[in-house]
Parts: C-alpha cells; structure tokens; sequence
C-alpha cells in the first residue's frame, strides 16, 4: 500500500468523525433534533453487538461469542459492575474454546 | 488516582482500552503480514483510528487484494463514525481547534461510553477519558504487533472478540429507558442481522440508522405528553 493511499484513508476516515463537530459546532440545535441525534447511537450499538457476536463474513453463525453474550446480558441485567460483565464473556468464551 | 480508579467511568475506559490494546498486537501483526511496513503499519493507527476499518484494509491486502479494493470496505465500516460524530455534537461544543482534535476519538467505543451517562458533563467526561486512554493502547497495542510479527497468540483463544459486543451491550442497556430507545434497538438490530448475509460489511451497522425512524413517533408522543 502507498503512502498516498494511506493518507488518503486518514483523511477520509478523519472527515467522517469530524463532519458534525466542525459543521454543526456550536450552533444550538432544536430540542427535537437534539433528542433524535441522541438516539441515533442506540439502534447502531445495537446492530454492532449482533454483528459482532454473529457475523462470520456475510455468514450468520452461532459460535462461542453467543453464551458469552448470553452470560454478558445476564449479569448486566443483575447489575454486575462493568469489568465482571466484559471478563465474564471472554472467559466463557476462551473456555468454551478451550474444550 | 486510586480515587480514579475508583470511579466506574475511569474503570470501564481502562478495561476497554486494554481490550482493544491488546486488539491492537492482532492489528500490527496482520498489517505487516500483509505487507505494510512498521511505519506505516502505525501512521494508520494514528491517523485512521478506527479498528474496524484497519482490519478491513489488512485483511483485503493480506489476501492478494489491492489498495482500492482494500479502501472501499474501509471506507464503508468508517461511515458510521459520521452519524456518531452528528450525535456527539451537543457535548462537543468547545472552540474550534478543540472539537476538530476531540473528533478524533469519535468511534464505537467512546459514543457508546458516551451515550451511556446520565448528564452532558459525563458523557463528555467519559468520551475524553474513553478516547485518550484507547488511542494511547490501540498505538502502543499496534507497535507491539508490528515489532513482534507472527508468532503470539490468537486474540480469540482468550476469548477477547467476545468482550466487545459484552461491553456494548453493558453501556447499551442504561439508555434502552429513554424514550423510543428500546424500539429504536429492535429495530436497528433487526434491519443489521437481516442485512448481513446480503451486504458488503459495515453496510449493516449503517442501515441500522433506520431503527431511529419508528421511534420518532414516540420521541414525538413524549414530547407532547411533557412540555
């Protein structure tokens, strides 16, 4: 890959994130439009967390990234601090593995 | 700093950082697998900033792909970094200069720790916080894995693939009780799971935007219900 194909990316990538900040700014925005905005990330983590535990390029598999999720939900819903609930899914995960 | 450590956001920032740190070694080791050098394997790091996207590009080029062929996927799975950075914008209201250094930071990790707090102070608390300490790991994570080439482990043996849809899912579930937000969840998640097999990657993440659409009407019921 060339330096100009890997700065063109940089470029690209860093125009994607920085396009609301530095557009929109500080400019007050309705309340309505704020309150839809906020809600966008919710449907996106959403998507990323099924992608993430079922995707296998193009290919919906169920695989050891399922009962760690399934393990994950449980203790979010018990309330289980933060650190538990991401340690309790990759070492159900790396066992399940391990069997 | 013990007191830093024990604040929830600081803890929760430092177990994602390591995660994706540690994510990172794979990043490095691919990168100069496909024949990128260490330098440029780490500039991308430092520049590009979106994992996702990186592991887009090594993969295509690990496999005989071309650098267009490597970048269009990229670009696809850097998209939805755009949407974030629109719904980050009531917290990243500071001057000119700082917004575009803070815009940086604008990726998965950081919105949803971000998304996750109660009050505006917070959420620009814990973005700062998530964004600083993951772009620290994710560089030294990267310079590791090139150094070291092939040879370590597979991240997955440790099971840390599982970790991040865990982590997403413990800062997802706080905001499900705000308005439309459990609706809006659904619905994203269904277009995404939907779309997959069907798709380029990154596609379906994107689509998921339209999840907001069927909640507006409820944004727009509380709205009248609490003026």
């Amino acid at each position: 890959m060339s330096w100009a194909a890997l700065l063109a990316l940089g470029a690209a990538a860093y125009a994607m994130k920085a396009a609301g900040p530095l557009v929109v700014g500080r400019r007050t925005l309705r309340p309505d439009l704020v309150r839809v905005l906020e809600l966008v990330p919710v449907p996106l983590l959403a998507a990323l967390i099924l992608v993430q535990t079922f995707d296998d390029g193009r290919r919906l598999v169920i695989d050891a990234r399922v009962p760690a999720l399934v393990v994950a939900g449980v203790l979010v819903w018990r309330r289980a601090p933060f650190i538990v609930v991401v340690l309790a899914a990759a070492g159900t995960a790396a066992l399940l593995r391990a069997a | 700093m013990r007191q830093r450590l024990n604040d929830p956001v600081t803890r929760a920032a430092v177990a994602i950082a390591l995660a994706a740190g540690t994510y990172a070694i794979s990043y490095g080791v691919l990168a100069v697998d496909a024949g990128l050098s260490v330098a440029q394997t780490c500039v991308m790091s430092l520049l590009v900033f979106t994992g996702a996207s990186q592991f887009a590009v090594v993969g295509v080029l690990g496999a005989g792909g071309g650098t267009l062929a490597a970048l269009a996927p990229a670009l696809i799975l850097a998209a939805r970094n755009g949407l974030y950075g629109l719904s980050l914008t009531p917290i990243l209201r500071g001057r000119f200069a700082v917004r575009a250094l803070e815009s940086h930071f604008v990726i998965d990790e950081t919105t949803a720790m971000a998304r996750a707090q109660d009050t505006p102070g917070e959420a620009r608390r814990a973005f700062l916080t998530t964004g600083v300490l993951l772009f620290v790991c994710w560089n030294i994570g990267t310079l590791i894995g090139a150094l070291l080439g092939s040879g370590i482990g597979d991240p997955k043996s440790l099971g840390l693939d599982a970790m991040f849809p865990a982590a997403f899912l413990a800062l997802l579930v706080p905001q499900l009780d705000r308005p439309g937000a459990r609706l809006a969840a659904i619905c994203g998640g269904v277009v995404a799971v939907v779309l997959v097999p069907f798709v380029p990657a990154g596609v379906p993440i994107l689509a998921a935007v339209l999840g907001v659409i069927p909640a507006m009407r409820v944004l727009r019921e509380t709205a009248q219900a609490t003026p």
